[in-house]
């Protein structure tokens, strides 16, 4: 579903990724773990297309299409969604209302119909019961006034509701309390199918106690420096990043 | 990044769809102002002696005055005397029915989306249609006259219920109130004027829609609006004009009474022609507006869309004389390219307990600058008055302005006063998080924009929020749920 081929980046001036090289199946979840600063969100916005990430090298494909050429708006409309570390506040803008111009943006890209209040309001009511989440956020303006646990389940929400291919979840658990925590990745876990893959960028093993990877890459420096099962997460919990330093292999 | 940037200027850079010119056989009185002009405008429409009076009075006083230059505007010498201060198409002055408007006249009004035709206008508003110096079309007329409701032309009115207007007229804007009020009273030409009985509930909107067309010509319109105890109008105002390279003069007065228990809603979208991106012609919108909560418990709401003209210096207000009165006023001024734009409100406590709201949008985007100015006034004898004040400015882009001067006059210790204001630009990360989420850049600058504007659209009657959304090209904000 998507390869990234010696992929460098940088961001106001700096180099932050240096040749990533990642390989990723429909129906996998690969985690993306390393220190601080690594580049590991750099990774997730660049897959997203965020304007100020500028691509100096490599390649994306996804689903066999060059990512890279696509405008980020496309990109979404071709099944990639990005839960935000840091969601955004648009003002004034209701939640339900900002989440149905934008499904039915994707569908009318899909060349389906578009759902109406009605349709909308009925999907909708499904997957915030699953996600245990307050009604009365539809109705708030888009993530204005949330807590920081809101916002992120705000943004799992909105990722089950547009149902993509591939999620990048980019640190969705910093800040969230064990509870939420377990909320967020009962979400992720339930909408893991075989035409579906994820990208989960963290920092702390412990999501991954809940979302279990097919794929753990270590990332230091801007490159992968190391990639293995499950089990490299645990290690890193025990060991810290500090015996990765050095590229291995 | 580039590309929000493109569509932000796309946006800014929007042509204007009302630009055409009616080719219509036009009568006018010869340009310039004197006293002989001000005696032709009244005879032409056949008014009585004490209304020339009144127009020489002004004419008089507007000689000894100064155009102000206090706004934070900026514009070349206006020659007041190579105007024309009268244009109408030429055409019997009053009309049987409506069949007897000028085809070309009615074709105007169709082109511009207002139907002279009662079968074929939205059922819930009655519309007086203004072309230049003089109403063409007044509709429902005979329907609202049976509940007592008088919706005519300023000149109608001074025909058939001159008792009314020699009642009210200049009650609120007074002829010495500023050297464009006066100009106005002593040269306006047409108009709107209702009157709403006591306890009657106006069922429908009352509009009024005015036109300009003829080159190098003003429009003096005058409105007034008097809402009797106990009773309830919502009043709508829209215009536009074509494009021109000259710029046009256009200073109107409004006059709002309400009495006892009474509301009034005034509701405004002001699309006049801005200009050309460089600040080629547009029209200079020099408006006075005014509000007296004349009796108990009365209420007046301003609100106002400003998008059009080159330069807009408006300051609808309220004076709140009668005990608990309330006056609101929420605003969206955009200005995009050269546009210039000065716009508030002024809010004068006279009575006990009187309340005033003041919600202020301002919109810059390429050249242009806005600038919000206010004055919340309370006067000695307003115990317990309470006003709220908000004003917030979105910048797109990084070459506008926006400006706030908010004025505070309290001469109470009771008084309860509470300001708000707020800059914001449309930051690059809100349109990266609407475009992840499917949305082209247009619509994500179109849905922050609205977002930013809610506050004010909610206030504007169903038919207007719309015109207005699409004004600002904003894809409408539907309720789900």
């Amino acid at each position: 579903m998507l390869r990234v081929k010696n992929l460098h980046a940088r961001v106001a001036g700096r180099d932050i990724l240096r040749g990533i090289d990642l390989s990723l199946d429909a129906g996998q979840v690969h985690a993306i773990m390393g220190p601080n600063g690594s580049g590991k969100s750099t990774l997730a916005r660049v897959l997203a297309g965020h304007p100020e990430y500028e691509v100096t090298a490599g390649e994306v494909l996804y689903e066999g299409e060059d990512l890279l050429a696509m405008d980020p708006e496309m990109r979404a409309r071709a099944g990639v969604f990005m839960a935000f570390q840091y969601p955004v506040e648009i003002p004034g803008v209701n939640n339900a209302y900002f989440l149905k111009a934008a499904m039915n943006t994707i569908r009318k890209h899909r060349g389906e119909e578009e759902l109406d209040a009605m349709e909308f309001m009925t999907l909708v009511r499904g997957r915030m019961q699953e996600l245990d989440m307050d009604e009365t956020l539809l109705n708030r303006p888009v993530n204005e006034g949330f807590s920081g646990g809101e916002k992120k389940r705000n943004e799992i929400f909105q990722m089950a509701v547009l149902e993509p291919k591939l999620g990048i979840l980019d640190e969705t658990d910093s800040g969230l309390d064990i509870d939420a925590l377990k909320i967020v990745a009962k979400g992720v876990t339930a909408m893991r199918r075989a035409d579906r893959a994820f990208l989960l960028v963290t920092h702390y093993q412990r999501l991954l106690d809940y979302i279990v990877p097919d794929v753990v890459h270590v990332l230091a420096d801007g490159r992968i420096v190391r990639s293995g099962g499950k089990e490299l997460a645990l290690e890193l919990e025990d060991r810290g990043y500090g015996w990765l330093e050095a590229p291995v292999g | 990044m580039s590309t929000s940037t493109e569509t932000i200027e796309q946006l800014a850079s929007r042509e204007y769809k009302y630009g055409f010119v009616t080719d219509i056989e036009q009568e006018s009185v010869p340009r310039g102002i004197n006293e002989d002009i001000v005696r032709l405008i009244s005879a032409k429409k056949q008014e009585p002696q004490w209304l020339l009076d009144w127009r020489l009075t002004a004419y008089r006083v507007w000689l000894t005055m100064k155009e102000p230059t206090w706004a934070n505007v900026t514009y070349g010498p206006i020659d007041y005397q190579n105007t024309f201060y009268y244009s109408a198409p030429k055409k019997k002055p009053t009309l049987q029915s409506l069949d007897e408007v000028d085809p070309e006249v009615r074709r105007t009004f169709e082109k511009l989306g207002i139907p002279l035709d009662e079968q074929k206008l939205l059922s819930g508003v009655a519309v007086d249609a203004v072309f230049d110096s003089v109403s063409v079309a007044t509709t429902f007329k005979e329907k609202l006259a049976e509940l007592g409701i008088i919706f005519c032309s300023f000149s109608d009115a001074v025909r058939h219920h001159p008792e009314l207007v020699r009642k009210y007229l200049g009650t609120v804007v007074p002829y010495s109130d500023n050297f464009f009020a006066t100009l106005n009273s002593a040269v306006f030409t047409d108009g709107s004027f209702a009157y709403i009985p006591k306890g009657v509930r106006c069922p429908m909107e009352l509009s009024t829609y005015f036109r300009i067309n003829a080159k190098e010509t003003g429009q003096f319109e005058r409105t007034l609006i008097i809402a009797d105890e106990g009773s309830y109008v919502s009043y709508l105002e829209g215009c536009t004009a074509p494009m021109r390279d000259e710029h046009q003069l256009h200073a109107a007065v409004v006059e709002l009474v309400a009495l006892d228990n009474a509301t009034i809603k005034y509701s405004t979208v002001q699309n006049w022609y801005p200009g050309d991106k460089e600040g080629k012609g547009g029209i200079y919108n020099f408006v006075t507006k005014r509000g007296k909560c004349q009796g108990v418990n009365s209420k007046i709401t301003w609100t106002q869309v400003e998008t059009g003209s080159a330069i807009t210096w408006k300051y609808p207000g309220c004076i709140l004389q009668g005990d608990n009165s309330i006056g609101e006023f929420y605003s969206v001024a955009t200005t995009n390219n050269r546009q210039q734009a000065d716009t508030g409100t002024k809010m004068i406590h006279l009575g006990k307990n009187t309340k005033s709201t003041i919600v202020s949008k301002g919109i810059s985007a390429g050249h242009g600058q806005n600038t919000y100015r206010g004055l919340v006034k309370i006067a000695k004898g307003a115990r317990g008055a309470h006003n709220y004040s908000q004003c917030d400015s979105l910048l797109i882009g990084d070459r506008c302005g926006a400006h706030t001067f908010p004025y505070l006059e309290i001469k109470n210790s009771t008084a309860r006063v509470e300001h708000e204001a707020s800059t914001s630009k449309i930051g690059e990360d809100q349109i990266f998080y609407c475009r992840q989420r499917g949305l082209s850049a247009e619509d994500a600058v179109n849905i922050i924009v609205s977002g930013f504007c809610r506050e004010v659209f909610r206030h504007l009657p169903m038919e207007f929020a719309v015109e207005a959304q699409k004004l600002l090209s904003i894809s409408l904000e539907g309720s789900v749920g």
